[in-house]
């Protein structure tokens, strides 16, 4: 069985095993690389295209300094913003709840994509299916951006609040980024 | 070869990792919301208890006995973050599901665990056989905790709905995960470990 241990052996050994696999996983991770990071591109871009009206031309990423924001895009037509695509991250129930936000100049909702979560599966994680109530009820939503529990004009999912209060917050902060975005466009 | 088989088939029932050597609890509880999930948990597992099984039954031999831990351990954090790289790469969508569980197949100690009671002292095709065997018993063993919790939790099975309603929503939960796979334990235990 295993041969006798002693310290040049074992040094030797272990680093042997190091260096082998160390080397394997930067061969695969060369190979790999590219393709993940063109697959969460590709994500990125159908999430965007996804809470976005069609037409117009898509800005580059900008950044915000305002909570929970990550990166915002901006869809104009002729130069005139139409609608933001707004990276908003909040807690969730069970970790990051990281959604895309689409939004219209006047603080409309136009849609809302689920980037990130890591929600209890058959209750907050509803939050990701597209056709429930809950989330049709964001589509082209323009009203008081909270749950009813909370004095809101928003149903929350069943037996899940926090998720609901969070999905509600990350798409609140959304609209706020937005509207403060058009508040200092006004004075240019 | 067919004395060899005994290998395979001793995992699926007599080493069956969940229900009769109780490892990998962890993945097993957390990963079994659904019969899909726990599935695709167990053929991920199952990569790297071959793939470890038989690296580790190769260098056995040549691997100084205080050191033997350490080194199993690098074997097999690589092939895990291997499988990791890989699934990230090619089915996004299953590591979006599994992605928080597959970096803890290193600790899972069935893996570690039959790297240390088989593959060093057996030889390389009894260790596959024996990673093929014990990996398809616990992949077993997830899915139909997992179908069981899906059933009576939310009312479909493998993502189709089945039964009306919206199911027992506690099975979903972790109590759900104990309850299920006590009772599990011990139909299996008494009707299929002889």
């Amino acid at each position: 069985m295993a041969a006798k241990s002693n310290l040049v052996n074992m040094v030797l050994c272990l680093t042997l095993v190091c260096l082998v696999c160390g080397g394997l996983l930067g061969a695969v991770n060369s190979v790999t690389e590219d393709i993940i990071a063109e697959t969460a591109q590709k994500n990125l871009v159908a999430s965007i295209a996804a809470v976005l009206p069609e037409g117009g031309e898509l800005s580059e990423s900008q950044t915000s300094d305002a909570a929970g924001i990550g990166e915002y895009y901006v869809l104009s037509t002729d130069g005139a913003p139409v609608a933001y695509a707004v990276k908003s991250t909040t807690n969730g129930f069970g970790g990051a709840l990281t959604l895309m936000v689409g939004v219209l100049p006047d603080g409309t909702v136009y849609n809302t994509s689920v980037l990130e979560h890591s929600e209890t599966p058959g209750l907050g994680a509803k939050c990701t299916e597209e056709e429930s109530l809950f989330r049709t009820q964001f589509k082209g939503f323009k009203g008081r951006l909270a749950v009813k529990k909370d004095g809101g004009d928003l149903d929350a999912i069943t037996a899940s609040t926090i998720t609901s209060r969070a999905f509600t917050l990350a798409v609140k902060q959304a609209v706020e980024l937005v509207s403060s975005l058009n508040g200092g466009q006004d004075n240019e | 070869m067919s004395s060899k088989m005994h290998f395979l088939t001793d995992g699926l029932v007599k080493n069956n990792p969940t229900f009769v050597l109780v490892l990998g609890m962890c993945p097993t509880l957390a990963t079994t919301t659904s019969a899909m999930n726990g599935l695709e948990m167990g053929l991920a597992t199952m990569f790297v208890l071959i793939l470890s099984n038989i690296v580790i039954s190769l260098i056995a031999p040549v691997v100084p006995d205080k050191v033997h831990i350490p080194v199993y351990i690098v074997v097999i954090a690589t092939f895990v973050t291997l499988l990791e790289l890989l699934m990230k790469a090619y089915v996004p969508d299953i590591y979006a599901t599994l992605g928080l569980f597959i970096p803890l197949i290193v600790v899972n100690c069935i893996v570690l665990g039959r790297a240390e009671a088989f593959a060093n002292k057996n030889g390389i095709g009894a260790s596959a056989l024996d990673g093929v065997g014990v990996g398809l018993g616990f992949t077993l063993s997830l899915t139909v905790i997992g179908l069981v919790r899906e059933l009576l939790g939310s009312g479909s099975a493998f993502g189709y709905k089945l039964l009306p309603g919206d199911g027992i929503l506690a099975f979903v939960l972790a109590p759900g995960a104990f309850i299920v796979i006590g009772y599990l334990m011990v139909l299996f235990n008494k009707y299929l470990k002889k």
